[in-house]
């Protein structure tokens, strides 16, 4: 084909589905309503952790106006995200692990009516040990909150050892070691989770859910329910916002889909927002502490990190996760050694699991306050120290993450650069600072949650005789703009307007598989099998329009919704004759389009998180003011630099850094997910603080600061037109520079978040007192680690496996075909896959 | 136990509406589940989100929070009644154009905030657009694309005559990428980016719906 330039790709537009979401015609799940639809609520414990001795739901049935109650017994079959954690039921069998956990489900003819009806279920308890913070798991073995992990009420436990970081603490000229806390905070999307489930006319099971992860959700219906998953129908509904708490299967979405097909009626449930706090998914408390060796120039020679994540009462995304809090720290910086370990622990709260930078932006905190500590020491500027350790592209990582382009040292220059950072650093009056830091994330997770090797994503396309197109992918719109992808690049390599699109999506049954919408995933995969299938269409107009033109087949552009010839612009047909002749030459024109990621280069067991088809980088600067009086911290301005690749939508690109930057400066200053206890003579339960959106405080009009961004295009050719992920990435480096501003404000480091006033005034009291002018974690607990997995990173002659892992020469079938690991028994070294396939 | 309905007429979106519905009922839950009005929505149902605002004679209420008998005789205009004679709002117009919906949850209840802020103040400076906005919770877009939409909205509703700062002004400190560079400077000659023309050609400058 002749080069063109691009005509939709790069410009900034109205999204598709921009004219549905201002006229308020977006079919959210809450707003489906469907003839003889009943309506469900649960009941859920009232205890953190005890035993299920007896339910008695006689009265409730007999109420007027019920339907339905169910119990766990109506669930006995166990699913979970992860085939390595299948520990959920629908509703309780005979446990409860949280103030929270289901346990009993009304269906009625009306949402009051079942609410009612949940005061009439008798549930009889018998109160456990309650576990509330993760030093009691470690301490306390017994009673398991489940009964497989890695020990006790260890979920996971890992050690990776990438190179001697002994011998490279030993040749530094300096050591650095500090322990940091991140709190946990949930994702608050405005929309609550709801979800209707239908038998169909032909007696199969429909459902529409506010999911980010159709597919994942399909599988876990079939499984729990015992249903083919042939006869099982997800249609996730565009997401109010995910944030990936909407990417588990959850159990109201089984409870009302089995409902529906006991009752042959739609059953529709929709969270209260109390309900959406319990049910949380959100970002993991992780304790961890960071060793580093440097020269004096900078140069790292070795990192050794540990961390401990409060994992909450279920596995969900955990091991997962639990990977993550060592995966990426290599991807940015020059790292020869390095040594990871992590450990999830169970308690009884809510489940923690994948929230915007899953289990990075934990340790990404940690590092860039560490870099910030080692630039004052070693008396550099610290966006000077992060230039000088720059990961170079196309470079194979310690712990095998393969690098492809890397925009983080032009993002540094053009984040200083935005905000005059060398007349500002270290040169405001006191109480006004500024703070640098970075990141890297995933573009899209490099391996599937359960083992197989066909395509991450897949495209049909349908081309009609009036010159329509229609896509068909499984992708799931959570407000990201996928669908507005997806006719982008399809637009783009047809010639024709994004309106002249209809994108269908997730849908497993008109759709093709997209695994969901998390990890950054959908762009590059989705972008990449729409391509495919639009080149593939496009080759078959081609075919046809040149016999009929009589033009060579390479000389045709496809724009302005013509197929014309390069060398001749007026001779051409128009899209929709090319089409005719096409259908005449070849029948009924459909294409499809998939994408797998490239083989990963980590062979060892825990490799198969972290690696992805390519990272995208960001650098903030965010200033702020302190008041040292009352510890009130002001953020005026942020700026940011992203290396995107290539914007497809520049606006949907600058929204989504724009919203990035909100959640990070949430989880900087004010957002907490934490529990207590109600007063002995309450039940002592432990219960969320403020599961409300009034009391979990969110940034709101008045405290956003101004966004400053600067994209950073040099195209990837991994990428869609080169585009790499926005999502996530832009979130992760604001905490640490929040942090880092602060320091530079007032002297005092706060080691943890959210960064309050009153830890700020407590970090001033201890400088005023001569102490350590800093507020966070003292120490980090003694875990009894297992045996490092020793992996000689690649220049040491390492070829991505173990050295000492034995195990490794067994081929492994066990979870090929996502069998449950939740079987009973299962000791504490048990080797097990980490959800993603090892290669 | 069935409680009676009660039985109101009010005006919903201009036009005259009889209704029936349990008396405990909110009027969030009136206009979605009895008059099938589902554009507005929910995110708390205690008056913590601002997703469920609509107009109420006219100023912003928070729908949840409002009981369906209290609205008897009263005018209420929800986003299904922003467009008019087939035309979009300015705010719809911009809203799509610039980004301020992503997810577009808590769309509607923004948009007839911003509607009543405009109806009250036409020329608004940023302050009192983030003042106006401060009860409605957006989780994605951080506000900026949102403040940015309703300054084009009255840009293209008044004219920019005086020196204020026209919606061209308000993308300019945003910074982008060599692409949007690009075709800013292939649009200058052209005039207006998209949502400056669309909004333009669909309220007619200076006589926007809400002039009414
Ligand atoms: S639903 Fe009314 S304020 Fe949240
Ligand atoms: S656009 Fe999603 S909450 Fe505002």
């Amino acid at each position: 084909m002749a080069a063109t330039s691009f005509k939709t790709i790069g410009k900034p537009r109205r999204r598709v589905d921009g004219r549905a979401k201002v006229t308020g015609q977006t079919k959210f799940a809450d707003d489906l309503m469907l003839p003889r639809m009943v309506h469900c609520k649960l009941l859920r414990s009232t205890l953190p952790h005890a035993r299920v001795v007896r339910i008695d739901a006689s009265r409730a049935l007999a109420h007027p106006g019920v339907h339905l109650v169910m119990t766990g017994r109506d669930f006995p079959i166990p699913y979970g995200i992860l085939p390595v954690s299948q520990d959920e039921h629908a509703l309780a069998i005979d446990r409860v692990r949280f103030v929270g956990d289901p346990v009993a489900a009304v269906i009625a003819r009306d949402e009051l009516t079942a609410f009612d009806a949940l005061d009439l279920i008798d549930v009889e308890y018998e109160p456990l040990r309650t576990f509330a913070d993760p030093e009691e798991s470690l301490t306390h073995s017994t009673p398991r909150i489940h009964d497989y992990g890695d020990a006790g009420n260890i979920h996971k436990i890992v050690s990776l050892g990438f190179g001697d970081v002994e011998q490279a603490f030993a040749d530094a000229d300096h050591v650095f070691e500090d322990t940091f806390f991140y709190q946990g905070s949930t994702h608050l999307p405005i929309e609550q989770h709801a979800a209707v489930a239908a038998k169909d006319p032909d007696g199969k099971l429909v459902l529409w859910s506010s999911t980010q992860t159709p597919h994942y959700v399909h599988r876990a219906l079939a499984k729990a329910l015992a249903i083919p998953a042939a006869h099982v129908r997800v249609i996730a509904t565009p997401n109010g916002g995910g944030f990936g708490g909407k990417s588990d299967p959850f159990n109201h979405e089984v409870v009302i889909a089995k409902a529906a097909m006991l009752l042959d009626r739609p059953v529709k449930i929709c969270l209260t927002r109390e309900e959406v706090f319990y049910c949380h998914r959100g970002r993991h408390p992780v304790l961890m502490h960071f060793k580093t060796g440097v020269k004096r120039d900078g140069t790292i020679t070795g990192l050794h990190v540990k961390t401990l994540l409060d994992g909450g009462a279920y596995g969900s995304y955990g091991v997962a996760s639990t990977f993550y809090t060592g995966a990426l720290q290599t991807v940015t910086y020059h790292i020869p050694t390095y040594h990871f370990q992590g450990c999830r622990v169970f308690t009884n709260k809510p489940p923690c699991g994948p929230k915007r930078g899953h289990g990075t932006p934990q340790s990404r905190f940690g590092q860039e306050i560490q870099l910030d500590k080692i630039a004052e020491t070693l008396s550099l500027d610290p966006a000077e120290l992060r230039l000088r350790i720059v990961e170079r592209p196309d470079t194979l990582t310690a712990n095998y993450l393969r690098i492809g382009t890397i925009g983080l040292a032009e993002c540094i220059r053009r984040v200083t650069h935005a905000a005059d950072w060398s007349s500002t650093y270290r040169k405001l009056p006191p109480g006004h600072g500024v703070g640098i830091a970075c990141s890297s994330y995933l573009s899209g997770a490099g391996l599937p949650i359960y083992w197989n090797d066909m395509p991450h994503s897949g495209v049909q396309l349908k081309l009609d005789r009036s010159g329509g197109v229609t896509a068909f992918c499984g992708a799931t719109e959570i407000g990201q703009g996928s669908d507005d992808v997806l006719v982008a690049c399809v637009a783009e390599i047809l010639g024709i307007d994004p309106i002249d699109i209809r994108a269908v999506t997730g849908d497993t049954d008109l759709t093709p598989v997209d695994l969901g919408s998390y990890s950054s995933r959908v762009t590059l995969m989705m972008g990449n099998a729409a391509i495919q299938a639009a080149e593939r269409a496009r080759d078959l107009l081609a075919e046809a329009v040149a016999s009929k033109i009589n033009v060579p087949k390479d000389r045709l552009v496809f724009a302005e919704r013509r197929v014309f010839d390069a060398e001749n612009p007026a001779t051409g047909v128009a899209f929709s004759d090319a089409v005719c002749l096409a259908e005449t030459m070849f029948g009924t024109i459909g294409t499809t389009g998939s994408y797998t990621p490239p083989r990963s280069a980590a062979k060892f067991k825990g490799g198969g998180v972290g690696p992805s088809p390519t990272y995208s980088y960001s650098a903030a600067i965010v200033e702020v003011t302190v008041e040292p009086s009352t510890g009130w911290i002001d953020v005026p301005r942020v700026w940011i630099a992203h290396d995107i690749g290539r914007a497809l939508n520049p606006t949907l690109v600058r929204g989504q850094v724009e919203g990035s930057v909100y959640m990070a400066l949430g989880e900087a200053l004010m957002e907490e997910q934490t529990f207590r206890r109600l007063p002995p003579r309450l039940s002592h339960a432990l219960v969320h603080k403020f599961p409300s959106m009034l009391e979990y405080k969110s940034p709101t009009t008045m405290d956003m600061p101004d966004v400053i961004t600067e994209l950073v295009e040099a195209p990837d050719p991994r990428g869609p037109f080169g585009a790499k992920e926005v999502g996530q990435g832009p979130l992760l480096p604001v905490m640490p520079a929040v942090a880092n501003a602060v320091y530079d404000a007032i002297g005092v480091r706060i080691d943890e978040v959210p960064i309050t006033p009153e830890k700020i005034l407590k970090a001033l009291d201890a400088k005023a007192a001569g102490k350590t002018p800093r507020y966070g974690p003292s120490r980090f607990p003694d875990i009894a680690w297992p045996e490092t997995l020793q992996v000689p990173p690649p220049w040491e002659g390492g070829d991505g496996t173990a050295v000492n892992d034995q195990r490794r020469s067994v081929p492994d079938t066990r979870e090929r075909h996502g069998a449950s690991a939740s079987a009973p028994g299962v000791g504490p070294r048990r080797y097990e896959k980490v959800g993603p396939r090892e290669r | 136990m069935r409680i009676p309905h009660a039985h109101i007429t009010l005006t919903v979106n201009g036009e005259p509406t009889e209704v029936a519905f349990a008396p405990y009922k909110t009027l969030l839950e009136v206009l979605r589940e009895d008059l099938n009005l589902c554009g507005t929505k929910h995110g708390c149902e205690l008056g913590e989100c601002g997703a469920c605002a609509v107009l109420l004679d006219g100023q912003p209420v928070l729908s949840c929070l409002v009981l369906g008998v209290e609205c008897e005789g009263r005018r209420v205009t929800t986003v299904e009644g922003l467009a008019s004679e087939g035309r979009l709002h300015p705010l719809q117009e911009t809203f799509a154009d610039l980004g301020a919906a992503q997810c577009g949850y808590c769309t509607p209840g923004i948009l007839v905030t911003a509607k009543a802020l405009l109806d009250e103040h036409p020329r608004p400076t940023r302050d009192q657009i983030r003042d106006a906005l401060s009860g409605n919770l957006c989780r994605c877009t951080g506000y900026q694309q949102i403040f940015e939409a309703v300054e084009a909205a009255i840009a293209v509703e008044v004219p920019v005559a005086d020196g204020r700062r026209s919606v061209l002004d308000t993308r300019e400190h945003s910074a982008r990428g060599p692409s949007e560079r690009e075709d800013a400077s292939e649009a200058s000659g052209g005039g207006a980016p998209r949502a400056l023309k669309n909004a333009a050609s669909a309220s007619g400058v200076g006589v926007g719906p809400h002039a009414k």
